[in-house]
Order: structure tokens, then C-alpha cells, then sequence
């Protein structure tokens, strides 16, 4: 589960991870109102306007914008607050801004110079493993780096039984070329980032940048965590931290009606049981011609309440222009299917795109002639081949 | 003599008296798998499904000779289920249990390491070795007894496999659902070498999908040790990246996760990779017959 920046940071603050401190807020009159309480606690004499959207590269769509009086905090939070925000990462559309975060400026001058880092913690699945990735390389996209200069990125493994040890921290200090009181600082810094993200159930943490301010102090400037959605039952609290408006409002529906859901851009919708036959459908979408218009897996039990509500959801995206039900009946008896697929046709009313039925497995016999003898317009087929040469003939038309 | 799983298996159910592990354990049963009775901690004495209920995993293996533990228990409870199975010196454990909190399987893969048990998942469909025994929850029908192995990170596409290897003439040796979560206990690696090893076995169908290495790692070995002919399916061609699909583990969050770099690699080792899921069984017959 993805959370804002400034969730983010307030979890990692509660481990003893230092951040640049910041007041979230929903109004221009709030904002104002954050900064001068920031003033007020950190002595901060400009602002940062950062846009709290699940997205990055916030800075290169508008996003981010620094503010060197009240009046232009109040001006830009007023631009900021309710804007499409367009980034790398939104597609096209945007995502709407509700709130934005009033950052204290860390770039101020000082005694020594400022750098930024990149720092992440994520789990090696090659081995099983956390591993802290880590570049001198910071506030650049991280991808970009891996590309081109491979060897600026470190990584740094966690033995599970131990956690991050102390050489270890001092290492990836060395390896960032700090020295001092930088150096220290770093060491404390990386301990407690490690820290929060075991203690959190998070599976993925992303700063970028980690800066070493002209005093040298090590901070985070960003906070990019996203939780383990399986583990959230152990903290309710982060679980409240989610945001729906973040996300498409048809997969928040598909989510209550416990409908794996993912929303694509493509003209065949489709409805399967099983992430990978899920996945393997879209495929053969494409390979026929279409576009798979989104992922769907309705799970181990394809009952007709489930079928009729997957249809519906299926139905909200305008670009269908055809359905492709796939089941492969174990457990499952396809008839039960097949009548679930007549039923919800029925109780949907008129289905304005051709359907095409696969049901294999269990009673798949008796589900095709279920289908062909309910007089709808549905075409059914029992080998996956001719289903994907139905949704080609459907396409062609 | 097939792999991991045979008619001698020994079959202990963890969350025996649960909903899913009685509706599974009944229909392992029915299949003729060797189901030796179950654990429910508490109900330790009683019987059900007309076999004896053991408190812990080590009651299952003294008395009733257990050596096969498949788990059925609720994700908060199934990293701990996994564990004491291993302690009680089972061999082989499958565990069906979707929605486990990666940071418990860290720690039952750190567990697990340097100890005699194998782990087959978790989020997996199971192993079947067709006519012997069925640790899972595949419909048992689908599975003929033959000479083809199936590796799979997906339950309902290795039901399809499986289905296309028996309607093009064939059968299946034995087929092993590794799960799809981003850390699950034998790999599709560890799954090749155990179908290359078997003489039952004489081809291999190997079916992954978006999402780490694992795909990419058996094709390296698979072009250093290719004894038999292998044939490739990676699902999520069209998936677009940084969205999970279904499984915790598939989601594309780099350049090699993407099922376009898993299938060139498999093609540049060797395997005979199909672009489509619908022509699985009939490559197979192919590429035997040659």
C-alpha cells in the first residue's frame, strides 16, 4: 500500500529517523498557517510547497515549489491545491492535488556544502533478503543511474538474524565519502531507516534525496513507503493511513467486492479465475488483435452473484468493446458458471458488447450448451485456442 | 518414481478441521493420497474425516509416521505453521496459504536454511504426482498419469497445462506449483533439476510469470544441463509495469522483471518458449516427437 510523503515521514520520524520537518495542509489559509508554525519550531526563513500525490517526479510536473514569504506560500499552495498534476508517473490525466505539504527549506547556506543521496530498502527476492540500495548519485532517477553509471549504486545486504550492523553503517558512510560529524550522522540515520522499515512491515522505503545539509546534518527530503498489504493487520494504524481518492474508483469498488481488479487502457475486457490465467488471458487478447482493457481475477469461487458483479465492473470502462470470461472450472463446476454468466445477462439487461465464453474443466460439456441454448449473444468455446480466435472475429467486425 | 510426492507419501493436513482444510483434505482423500490424519492444536485425541487429529506436527510424525505436511492455516499463523513442521523433521512441506507477511517468510527462509526440509510456496496450488497422491487443491481430474513435468508459479494456468498436455495425447509426471509471492521456499530452478534428475520424466513445461528471476536462473542452468526438451510460458506479456497483478511477486519493477526479457533469455538458453498459453500442450508433443 502506497501513503503520502508526509505519512511517510511521520512514520519515519517515530523511529528517530530525522526528516525535513513539514505540516500537511488542505487550504491556502492553512498552508500560510503550517508555515508560520514551522517558522515557529524549526526557524525556517523560506518553504517548500510540496504536492501530497501518490506519484513521483512531483517536482518536474509543478508540483514542488519553494516560497520565500507568507504571501508566496499563500500564492503557490493556492496554485498547488486542486491542480491535474501531470508527472512521469500519473499517465497523461494527472492526478488531482488535495493536499500539500509545507516543508521546512534544508538548502539553506552554511559552513560546508550540500549533497544529496539516494537511499532504498527493499527486499532482494533473489535471496530472500532486505538490502539498503544506496548512491551517491541523489535526487536523480534512480533507473537512469543503474543505466548509465552502475557503479555509483551500492547495496548493502541485512542478515535477518542481526539487522543492520554497526560496520555495516559505517560503510555505506565511507562509501558516500562523508567524514565527521556527516559521517555519524549517516551511521544513525541508515540504523534507524533500517530499524523503521523492519518494524513497519513496509516492502519497499525510497529516499531520494537523502541531503547532507550545510551543517552537516543527514535528513530525508523525501519519503517514498509503501507497506506490506498482507502485514497490515498488524498495524491498524498505518492501515488508516490509506487514501482512496489516490486510487481508480472502479478498483476500490472491484476491491469491496473482493475482485482482484486492475484497470488497463485496451478494448477487451476480460474475467478470470486465477492471477496467472488472468495474466495469460490479457496475452492472448493482445496476440488476437485487441488490447486487454484490465486484469481481473475473480478468484477460487466464481459463483453467479461474483460473475454478475465482475460484469458490472467490467461494464464502467466506455473503451469495451468486447468480454472475454476465461474459467477454468476445478473446484468449480462451469454449468454453475455458465448459468452465473446467463443469470447476471438477465439481470444486467442489455450487454452492449459481443461476450465470449471459455469454460473448461468440471461439467465444461454441459456449460457450452448452456450458453448456446440461452438464446443470448454470447459465444462460447471450450479450448482456450478458440476463444482467442472468437475474440479475433469479434474484433474484425 | 515421479518427484517430491508418490502413493507412499505419508500426508499430514495442518489446519485439518478449518473449512478449507477439511473441503481439501476430503477431496485428497477421495483421490487416494495418503492423508494420515491432521493438526489442530487443542483438538489433539479426536478424529476427523475418520483420522486422527494430533496437537503438533511432532505427534503426527511419532504416531502416524508423517513425512509430508500440507498447511492450510490463516496467513498470521502459517509462517509459524511452516516452521514447526520443519522441527518436527518433515521433508516436504506445501503450504497453500495466500497473504503471508514477507517479513515472516524472511524469517522461515532463514529458518529453513541448512535444515532438511523442502518448502514448496506458499500461494501455490500444490504438487500432483497423477494416480499417486495429491498434496493440493487442483482438480484432480484434469492431471493423467504421463511423462511430462510441470512448473508453475500459477494454479489455474498449470490446470490449463496440464489439460492441453493430456487432450494432445499426453500425461503428467508430476506437476509443482511454486506459488507466486516474492518469496516462496523451491524455486522453479530447484523444481528443473528434480524433473531432469527423474527417469519418469521426459520433458518439461515450465510456466512463470512477471515479476524476480526465478524464470531467468532456470534458463541459465537449463543451457549448461539440458538433457531433456523444455518448453516456456511467461504470463504478463501486456501487464503494464509498477502494478501488482494478482500475486504479491508480480509486478514489474525493473527491466528484467518484464515478461519480454524472461522469454528472450529462455529462448537465447535453449527452451522452446510459446507466445500464446494456448499452444502449450501442443509445442510439447511437438518438441518430443523431434
Amino acid at each position: 500500500m502506497n501513503i503520502h510523503e508526509y505519512q511517510g515521514k511521520s512514520i519515519l520520524k517515530s523511529f528517530g529517523v530525522a526528516i525535513q520537518e513539514g505540516i500537511v495542509a488542505d487550504t491556502p489559509e492553512q498552508a500560510v498557517a503550517a508555515a508560520k508554525e514551522l517558522q515557529a519550531q524549526t526557524g525556517t526563513q523560506w518553504w517548500v510547497v510540496k504536492a501530497q500525490i501518490h506519484a513521483g517526479g512531483r517536482g518536474k510536473g509543478g508540483g514542488v515549489k519553494l516560497a520565500k514569504s507568507l504571501d508566496e506560500v499563500n500564492e503557490k499552495a493556492s496554485n498547488i491545491i486542486g491542480m491535474q498534476l501531470v508527472t512521469p508517473q500519473t499517465g497523461p490525466q494527472g492526478k488531482k492535488v488535495n493536499k500539500v505539504l509545507i516543508a521546512q527549506d534544508v538548502y539553506y547556506p552554511g559552513p560546508s556544502s550540500t549533497s544529496e543521496f539516494y537511499m532504498s530498502v527493499l527486499l532482494n527476492r533473489q535471496t530472500g533478503r532486505n538490502i539498503v540500495m544506496y548512491s551517491t548519485e541523489g535526487g536523480m532517477d534512480i533507473e537512469e543511474v543503474a543505466e548509465k553509471t552502475p557503479h555509483l549504486i551500492f547495496k548493502e545486504e541485512i542478515d535477518p538474524k542481526t539487522g543492520l550492523l554497526p560496520f555495516q553503517a559505517r560503510k555505506i558512510a565511507f562509501n558516500l565519502g562523508l567524514s565527521g560529524n556527516a559521517f555519524k550522522e549517516m551511521t544513525k540515520f541508515v540504523t534507524a531507516l533500517c530499524k523503521a522499515y523492519e518494524s513497519t512491515d513496509s516492502s519497499m522505503f525510497e529516499i531520494n534525496p537523502v541531503l547532507k545539509t550545510s551543517d552537516d546534518k543527514i535528513i530525508a527530503v523525501d519519503a517514498k513507503v509503501n507497506l506490506d498489504e498482507n502485514a497490515l493487520y498488524r498495524h491498524p494504524d498505518y492501515a488508516a493511513m490509506r487514501d482512496i481518492t489516490e486510487e481508480d474508483p472502479t478498483e476500490v469498488e472491484a476491491g469491496e467486492h473482493n475482485l482482484n481488479y486492475v484497470k488497463l487502457d485496451g478494448n477487451v475486457g476480460c474475467m478470470v479465475n486465477g492471477a496467472g490465467l488472468a495474466m495469460a488471458t490479457m496475452d492472448i487478447i493482445k496476440l488476437a488483435g485487441g488490447d486487454p482493457a484490465n486484469f481481473l481475477d475473480v478468484g477460487g469461487t466464481a459463483n453467479a452473484a461474483r460473475v454478475e458483479q465482475a460484469f458490472r465492473i467490467i461494464l464502467k470502462d466506455p473503451n469495451v468493446k468486447a468480454i472475454l470470461v476465461n474459467i477454468f472450472g476445478g473446484i468449480v463446476r462451469c454449468d454453475r458458471v455458465a448459468q452465473g454468466v446467463v443469470d447476471a445477462y438477465k439481470s444486467i439487461g442489455e450487454i452492449p458488447v459481443p461476450i465470449i465464453v471459455r469454460l473448461q474443466g468440471t461439467n465444461a460439456e454441459e456449460a457450452k450448451k448452456i450458453i448456446d441454448e440461452s438464446g443470448l449473444k454470447v459465444y462460447s468455446a471450450i479450448q482456450l485456442k478458440e476463444a482467442a480466435d472468437l475474440v479475433a472475429d469479434v474484433l474484425k467486425k | 518414481m515421479s518427484v517430491l510426492v508418490n502413493k507412499d507419501s505419508r500426508i499430514v493436513v495442518q489446519g485439518f478441521t478449518g473449512n478449507e482444510g477439511t473441503f481439501h483434505a476430503t477431496q485428497m482423500i477421495e483421490y487416494g493420497t495418503n492423508v494420515i490424519g491432521g493438526v489442530t492444536p487443542g483438538k489433539g485425541g479426536t478424529t476427523h474425516l475418520d483420522r486422527p487429529v494430533f496437537n503438533t506436527v511432532a505427534d503426527a510424525v511419532k504416531h502416524a509416521g508423517a513425512n509430508v505436511s500440507i498447511i492450510f492455516v490463516p496467513p498470521a499463523f502459517a509462517a509459524d505453521a511452516i516452521m514447526e513442521a520443519a522441527e518436527a523433521g518433515i521433508g516436504l512441506v506445501v503450504c497453500i496459504t495466500e497473504g503471508i507477511p514477507t517479513k515472516d517468510m524472511i524469517t522461515v527462509k532463514e529458518y529453513l536454511s541448512g535444515r532438511n526440509t523442502r518448502l514448496v510456496g506458499p500461494n501455490c496450488p500444490g504438487v500432483i504426482t497423477p494416480g499417486e497422491a495429491k498434496v493440493g487443491i487442483m482438480p484432480g481430474f484434469v492431471f493423467k498419469k504421463g511423462r511430462v513435468g510441470i512448473v508453475s508459479k500459477s494454479g489455474t494456468l498449470t490446470y490449463e497445462a496440464a489439460d492441453q498436455v493430456v487432450k494432445a495425447g499426453m500425461g503428467v509426471s508430476t506437476a509443482i506449483g511454486i506459488g507466486g509471492d516474492p518469496i516462496i521456499g523451491t524455486t522453479t530452478l530447484e523444481a528443473v533439476k528434480l524433473f531432469m534428475a527423474d527417469p519418469e520424466t521426459d520433458g518439461i513445461i515450465m510456466i512463470g510469470e512477471i515479476g524476480g528471476s526465478l524464470e531467468a536462473e532456470a534458463a541459465r542452468w537449463i543451457k549448461d544441463n539440458n538433457k531433456k526438451p523444455v518448453v516456456g510460458f511467461i504470463a504478463g506479456q501486456t501487464a503494464p509495469p509498477g502494478r501488482r497483478m494478482g500475486h504479491a511477486g508480480a509486478i514489474i519493477g525493473g527491466a528484467d522483471d518484464t515478461a519480454a526479457a524472461k522469454m528472450k533469455i529462455m529462448a537465447e538458453c535453449g527452451i522452446t518458449v510459446v507466445d500464446s498459453p494456448a499452444v502449450i500442450g501442443q509445442t510439447m508433443a511437438k518438441v518430443l516427437s523431434k
